[in-house]
């Protein structure tokens, strides 16, 4: 007989820490990765299930900016009132899965996971996310774009755990979007996805933050393109698809080829910057 | 895991149980509390089947653990606030929302939620909130429609009058159980102490074995019973739906020919078996070489599957008439092309589930089917059982399309009820059910076709190679029924067309709505495209010219009767002339988006081919008054439950709510033969058609009167009345048969086919069906993506029984060709469920305006031809040709991925 598998599941983040500095454990919130990748009717443990804590739930705004707790819902994102810099991410929560997904996925176990086609990744990128790592007596804050190392890889040691998702006020400004290319509606997986966050000032792009997603091991922000768009009248021929096509190392598998990957996800940049472009023109 | 304490509220009451805190709530739910409409169709929030409220929201229960519910207030369909509850199950029914009934629960869970803050949504606000529950079967139209009526209540449906059931849109007979969550599908019924069975399967595609010590593993593990080998078989270890062909083992004995094929059985304690890992079961494997597709393994070198089928070659067919390949050459205009096409999934909401037992010697087996009888004479052959100790009561199938019409659990659940003695029960896994059923065959097609200098089809040779995948299933049929149908139903004088099926170590090939016919029709229909722009003529009107008509012969020499395909294309003509404008108008503005329209037709004979498929009905009257209609058809969603009743009681002349449905049940059902072919309607029908017509004139021989204008029944009694005369029946001074009735009728029929000859000459079906659609798309021509505005859909069914289920096998056809044209691929090993496995969601299904249309077929009841599978033909190519119109693209690879149409909307520029 195994010994029977722990589940526990604490009220206090403090609770959460302390167990995880016991042992390695399985860190459960929304669930909708982790019992999919199972066919078990149990979850296989040893498991810290931190939906119980109450303070890593929930968004709030300081002058330092955004903090969005580790087990803020993609229901939750969708029903805040948040910043048109973070409209992005607002759409990219309504495109996760549907309702039953997007009422039990957290923003956290979307980045612990992973996946290289994770919907809340390119936005957050352009949102400058710092992601906030807790463990017993510390708390190291790291860049999103350095937490995710790789496909189903991130910088968490097993004694650490994501408390909160930070995002800093200077990067609240400009108006965010979002766009999603998938073989269906709804309950897809992301062939290609882009997000961008432009802050055009006397119609001059003074801030230009651009993401791709799923073309590669990890989503990655486009700076050389970034660049080009700064300190002139948004232009979007500046986006080519050669400079995309250099930012992006995609794969051929089921869901396309990595040459249509490279030409759609300019496509869809392009689309992306100029919705948010037309918006501020009307 | 240790259990802890768990408090739910479910209907307003304080629920508290004892469960590990990590179990599934789903799990928790349907065996704690018994609350069975929680369905579970992925266990990994892909189908939304299990969707319940949680606090009033709707969550995926297989996701949630049971720990995270503790406290909540949760509702099922059993469980939720009934006045909404009722108002949204008789919209279900009288909008015919429910087929199959798998993902119903689930869906009117999602419903509830959204009606409670909105009571009169808008249809965006109702695919938003029903976009996570899959559904297989009614392509979503009447779903989406059935929520938009629930506000107000509607009114109580009426019950037509005696003899008038016929043509009338009666909801679903047997539709109750499936809006209020009581239906029982093959995983809802585990009879008492019911020991679970699960299968070992191969990881490799090919590859020797030699078991380990099974025996001591079973000893060390916890739970076990015993294990099954195929040395535990008694009977023969080949089955397949085609005797002379059957191959495949129940249980491998010393070599696997497809990953997921089962080498043995694991019996045991329910809860134990499922925390096993199969994957530790002691197997020793030697991998061999393997191909995967059609092309490699027809391949020389390729490795043999079956000793006494050399080159991989299962079957060869063939149709040949005229003189082909001089009618070409001397043709005005010749095309010709290439088509692929992939491996489709059935994708059934429903795993393939089911319990069995012994009831005294007789072994019982309750489980998903589309075919009882079959499943009978397949299992009792490997089990090495006489016929009548076996009786198979098919489920409720959740879902079939094909893939339920072979033989899945039931020989396994045999084997193990045999060597313990106890009741068992087996549940597949979605990744099981997509590894061990069949899929529709991947084909790659090659035609050449002519035109005269009017347009007139001079003729067609075709070529189809179709990997057949491991073991025979359907291969032959789907070899024979390409080559009959590939020429479309268009007059085309000279024609030769072959095909054949190769054996891969790929998904077993079987029957999937259309056995080929789908795939051929792509071939066929874009070429017409092609045709139609050589001849300089409009697409429509080059069909218009081409087809079939009374009295033409096919190319299997077959003089056609009852052909409504030009009355079907005619329908299209105002809706064609309408949107070609209106596609003009919307190009003539719109860069990046364009907009196209296409056209396809289709023909499909109903039943076997060229093959002997009765179907027998057996009608009879109680003394107490009661009229018994023993109804041995699958109904699987399709409505069989409902259009046999119909035909049956307008035969007799009595009301249809006089009727009481029995069966199906191989012990008390006379064989109705399979749910295929589309022949249910047709063939069975026409058995109920002659038995309600024996029936009434037996009733009549009682009264002495010549004919009756009304029967009715009553306690006790029947009443016949002719004008003022009147008769009553007492059934109590009758005798009473054997089979319990007083009055009783047993009727078969058979349709007259006869036997192909090597140029596949005859009459292979005796009825055919007819149809042509319209799709109309938009294509980002910049991103590839299609999306399907709209599709119109004018079917001959000869009479429609009933309407609104005929409507409902059109949408639900539509959705699985708009599949099969854009998104659906299964490949072994990548995409074994339902989210890299992509079917069409609430999003992707476009309006359908079906047009119904009428012309009667001698051969039918009332004149009725089947229509299943038709209307899933024309959807595809329909797509495709619209693509191409819309963008220029020219696709010859199905799914039309949004990297495929790009790749060719880029080589259309070129």
């Amino acid at each position: 007989m195994t010994a029977p598998a722990a589940y526990f599941r604490p009220d206090t983040p403090e609770a959460a820490l302390a167990h995880l500095a016991q042992g390695a454990c399985r860190i459960a919130a929304g669930c909708t990765d982790l019992f999919a990748a199972t066919e078990r009717k149990v979850l296989p443990g040893p498991v810290l299930d931190i939906t119980g804590i109450a303070a890593l739930r929930g968004i709030t705004r300081t002058v330092a900016g955004l903090r969005i707790g580790a087990t803020t819902t993609w229901t939750d994102l969708i029903r805040a009132d948040l910043p048109a810099a973070c409209t992005g991410l607002q759409q990219a929560a309504r495109e996760v899965g549907a309702k039953q997904i997007q009422n039990r996925g957290t923003i956290a176990g979307n980045l612990c996971n992973a996946s290289p086609a994770a919907d809340g990744v390119p936005p957050l990128l352009t949102l400058d996310a710092q992601i906030e790592i807790a463990s017993v007596g510390t708390t190291r804050v790291v860049p999103l774009s350095e937490f995710l190392t790789g496909p189903r890889q991130t910088v968490l040691t097993p004694r650490e755990m994501v408390t909160a998702v930070l995002i800093p006020a200077a990067a609240l400004a400009g108006r965010g979007q979002f766009l999603k290319l998938g073989a269906r509606q709804y309950l897809v997986i992301s062939i290609a996805m882009s997000a961008a966050r432009i802050v055009i000032q006397d119609g001059i792009v003074t801030q230009a933050a651009l993401a791709i997603g799923a073309c590669g091991p990890v989503a990655t922000r486009l700076p050389k393109v970034e660049r080009t768009l700064l300190g002139r009248p948004l232009d979007l021929s500046l986006i080519t698809d050669a400079d995309v096509a250099a930012a992006l190392r995609p794969m051929d598998d089921m869901r396309a080829s990595a040459a249509f990957r490279m030409i759609s996800a300019a496509e869809l940049l392009r689309r992306t910057v100029a919705a948010p472009a037309q918006e501020a023109l009307t | 895991m240790t259990a802890q304490t768990l408090t739910l509220t479910i209907a307003g009451q304080r629920r508290v149980l004892e469960t590990a805190p990590g179990r599934r709530l789903s799990d928790v739910l349907r065996k704690e509390l018994a609350l069975k409409s929680v369905k579970i169709g992925c266990d990994a929030g892909d189908c939304g089947a299990c969707t319940v409220l949680i606090d009033g929201a709707q969550h995926c229960a297989c996701l949630i653990p049971a720990a995270q519910a503790d406290g909540c207030t949760v509702e099922t369909l059993e469980t939720t606030s009934p006045d909404l509850r009722a108002r949204l199950q008789r919209a279900f029914l009288s909008a015919g929302a429910a087929q199959c009934g798998i993902c119903t629960p689930g869906m009117m869970m999602a419903a509830m939620e959204l009606l409670r803050s909105h009571p009169r949504p808008t249809q965006p606000q109702v695919k938003d909130a029903l976009a996570g529950v899959l559904c297989r079967c009614t392509g979503y139209r009447k779903i989406i429609a059935a929520v938009m009526a629930a506000t107000p209540p509607a009114d109580a449906p009426q019950v037509p009058k005696a003899g008038s059931a016929v043509g009338a849109s009666i909801a679903r007979l047997d539709g109750q159980p499936k809006v209020d969550g009581t239906e029982v599908f093959g995983a809802d019924y585990a009879p008492q102490g019911a020991l679970l069975v699960r299968a070992v399967r191969s990881p490799y595609y090919h590859a020797d074995f030699t078991l380990g010590d099974a025996e001591l593993w079973a000893k060390t593990t916890p739970g076990v019973v015993c294990i099954i080998t195929a040395a535990d078989i008694a009977g023969i270890n080949r089955f397949g739906v085609i005797a002379p062909l059957a191959d495949q083992p129940a249980l491998a004995e010393t070599t696997v020919r497809y990953r997921g094929e089962p080498v043995a059985l694991v019996v045991g304690a329910p809860e134990a078996l499922l925390a096993l890992d199969m994957a530790d079961f002691p197997v020793r494997w030697t991998p061999l070489t393997h191909s995967l597709t059609q092309q490699d393994g027809a391949q020389p070198e390729a490795a043999q599957l079956h000793a006494d089928r050399p080159q991989n070659t299962l079957i060869r067919g063939r149709v040949a008439c005229g003189t082909p390949d001089a009618a070409l050459a001397g043709s005005a205009h010749v095309v010709s092309g290439q088509f692929e096409t992939a491996y489709v999934e059935h994708a059934y909401i429903e795993p393939e589930a089911g319990a069995a037992w012994l009831d005294g010697d007789t072994l019982v087996i309750q489980a998903c089917t589309q075919a009882p009888v079959m499943d009978l004479e397949d299992t009792a052959r490997v089990l090495g059982l006489p016929r009548s100790r076996v009786r198979i009561i098919p489920a409720a199938a959740g879902g079939g399309f094909g893939a339920k019409l072979d033989v899945t659990l039931q020989p396994l659940l045999g084997l193990a009820v045999l060597k313990t003695g106890q009741p068992c029960r087996m549940v597949f896994s979605r990744a099981e059910s997509m590894q061990a059923s069949t899929k529709r065959h991947p084909g790659s097609m090659q035609a050449t076709i002519g035109a005269d200098a009017r347009g007139r089809i001079t003729g067609m040779i075709f070529h189809g190679n179709f990997n057949t995948g491991a073991y025979a299933s359907w291969g032959p049929t789907v070899a024979s029924r390409v080559p009959v149908h590939a020429s479309g139903p268009y007059l085309t004088p000279h024609y030769r067309a072959t095909s054949r099926a190769v054996h891969t170590n790929g998904p077993i090939s079987g029957a999937f709505r259309g056995f080929g016919v789908p795939q051929a029709a792509i071939t066929q229909e874009v070429l017409y495209d092609d045709l139609a722009a050589a001849c300089g003529m409009d697409r429509l009107a080059f069909r218009r010219l081409n087809a079939l008509r009374d009295g033409d012969t096919s190319p299997c020499g077959q003089v056609m009767q009852a052909v409504g395909l030009d009355e079907c294309l005619d329908a299209l003509q105002g809706h064609w002339d309408a949107a070609q404008q209106a596609a003009a108008t919307f190009n003539a503005t719109s860069q990046g988006v364009k907009r196209g329209i296409g056209v396809a037709s289709c023909w499909y004979g109903c039943g076997n081919t060229a093959l002997p498929n009765p179907s027998t009905i057996r009608i009879g009257i109680t003394p107490d008054g009661q009229v018994m209609l023993h109804q041995g058809a699958t109904d699987i969603g399709q409505g069989s439950n409902t259009v046999i009743p119909q035909i049956a009681a307008d035969a007799i002349g009595i009301s249809i709510d006089a009727i009481t449905l029995i069966g199906p049940d191989t012990a008390l059902t006379p064989d109705c033969g399979k749910t295929s072919a589309s022949r249910q309607t047709f063939i069975t029908g026409r058995a109920a058609l002659a038995a309600g017509q024996a029936l009434r004139a037996a009733v009549l021989r009682l009264t002495n009167l010549a004919d009756a204008d009304r029967i009715a029944c009553g306690p006790g009694r029947l009443t016949v009345t002719k004008g003022d005369q009147r008769r009553q029946i007492a059934l109590a001074d009758l005798p009473v048969n054997a089979q319990g009735y007083v009055i009783s009728a047993e009727e078969t029929y058979d349709p007259p086919t006869t036997q192909l000859d090597a140029d596949g000459q005859g009459t292979p079906y005796a009825v055919y069906g007819f149809g042509a659609q319209m799709a109309e798309v938009e294509v980002d021509m910049a991103l590839g993506t299609v999306k399907v505005r709209h599709i119109v859909a004018a079917h001959d069914v000869g009479r429609a029984i009933n309407p609104i289920l005929a409507e409902g096998q059109i949408e639900g056809g539509i959705a699985q060709g708009l599949g099969l044209a854009l998104m659906e691929e299964y490949l072994p090993g990548q995409t074994e469920n339902l989210h890299n496995y992509l079917i069409p969601t609430i999003g992707d299904m476009p309006p359908v305006t079906s047009i119904l249309i009428e012309k009667p077929d001698p051969e039918g009841p009332m004149g009725a031809k089947g229509l299943g599978e038709h209307v899933l033909i024309p959807t595809a190519p329909a797509i495709l040709n619209a693509i191409r119109d819309a963008s220029g693209a020219r696709i010859n690879r199905v799914p039309a991925l949004p990297h495929r149409v790009l790749a060719a909307i880029q080589a259309a520029k070129r």
